[in-house]
């Protein structure tokens, strides 16, 4: 494995600059969701803000960290299309849960 | 003729085709995790479903009391920091648990990228700074469930019917069927859902403890690939992806 080790110290370095910048993003989000959970009061917007700084998170994660970004468009909807029936579901049963609210 | 396997050719009917140009170990990972994501739906998504079913707290936050009569606002469970007793500081300790499990999320990233250039004792730093990170986070998740466990000073007073007459009593802290902050079922998700998520940081952990292990044992060297450090940084960021969603759903909203 002796030509390995000759490898250049520069191997890999832009892929280290998108780490930390991936880095430097989720940890941007996360601060202005605190700086929004202690100035807007609670409602549909702050509700809908946070589940889009989330799925900008998840999206950051997903696909730099986890490299789904960057692997064939077969495996991106393969791990994509099934999570919309999660989304369905969801919706479903919080407007379920309002309809529990009112009947007691 | 049709009948001699030629080696050497690849067809998809013979082998040595990878679908969807991932590695079979990468596949199942990425299959597991899809499996995994479902389980976790599910209890989010019943916490949706019975967060909703509960009156919300219709007052001011500064007004705000634990009444089992309403769903909590978390900033006002949450508040609590060690060492420093009786202070308010709302989320501030969940912030620190989220940047906690991020930062391992970023250094599990860089051990996966010093293995593809098979870097041994970069892929060694990075894998003990991802330990040390699940490791802290884990025992957060412990003085936070003890907290929540034991709850604060003053306690609250709920009325409960017993024997056919209502009788108040003072409840301090949280378990399966009691619980100070609010209703019962906020104190079961919690337990349910961090629970569950913890469990997984654990497992985690034990696996980035064995990858860190038979790395710096020059495994993976004569092997020749480092891999399994990428399959197991799937499952790491998928921790972290979770604690992203409950961190938005359960602290946040």
């Amino acid at each position: 494995m002796a030509h390995v080790h000759e490898q250049d110290a520069n191997a890999g370095a832009e892929q280290r600059k998108v780490i930390w910048r991936t880095f430097w993003i989720l940890l941007g989000i996360t601060a202005l969701e605190f700086a929004i959970a202690f100035t807007l009061n609670a409602g549909l917007l702050k509700t809908s803000i946070f589940v889009g700084m989330t799925i900008i998170k998840a999206f950051y994660i997903v696909g730099e960290f986890m490299h789904l970004k960057h692997e064939v468009k077969s495996l991106i909807w393969v791990l994509l299309i099934p999570c919309i029936f999660v989304v369905w579901l969801l919706i479903a049963l919080i407007s379920e849960g309002g309809s529990i609210f009112d009947l007691r | 003729m049709a009948a001699t396997v030629q080696p050497n050719v690849k067809n998809v009917w013979l082998g040595g085709v990878e679908p969807m140009k991932a590695s079979y170990g990468k596949l199942m990972m990425w299959f597991f995790l899809i499996s995994d994501t479902f389980t976790f739906s599910a209890l989010l998504v019943s916490y949706g479903l019975v967060r909703y079913s509960y009156p919300a707290y219709g007052g001011k936050v500064v007004d705000f009391v634990s009444s089992p009569a309403y769903w909590p606002i978390p900033e006002k469970v949450f508040d609590a920091l060690p060492f420093l007793h009786g202070l308010h500081a709302p989320l501030i300790f969940v912030g620190i648990m989220t940047f906690i499990l991020i930062f391992s999320s970023v250094t599990m990233v860089l051990a996966v990228e010093a293995g593809h250039r098979m870097d041994r004792p970069a892929v060694e730093k990075y894998m003990l700074w991802t330990l040390l990170g699940g490791a802290t986070f884990l025992g957060c998740q412990a003085w936070e469930w003890t907290h929540f466990i034991h709850g604060t000073d003053e306690g609250t007073v709920i009325k409960e019917l017993i024997d056919g007459s209502w009788v108040s009593n003072t409840i301090f802290g949280a378990n399966l069927t009691q619980n100070q902050y609010g209703p019962p079922a906020f104190a079961d998700f919690f337990f349910f859902i961090t629970g569950f998520h913890g469990t997984h940081v654990f497992s985690g952990v034990i696996l980035n403890y064995m990858i860190f292990y038979r790395t710096s044992t020059g495994f993976y060297d004569r092997r020749g690939s480092y891999e399994m450090v990428e399959k197991v940084g799937l499952y790491w960021h998928f921790v972290d992806l979770v604690w992203v969603f409950v961190f938005t759903f359960f602290y946040l909203v």
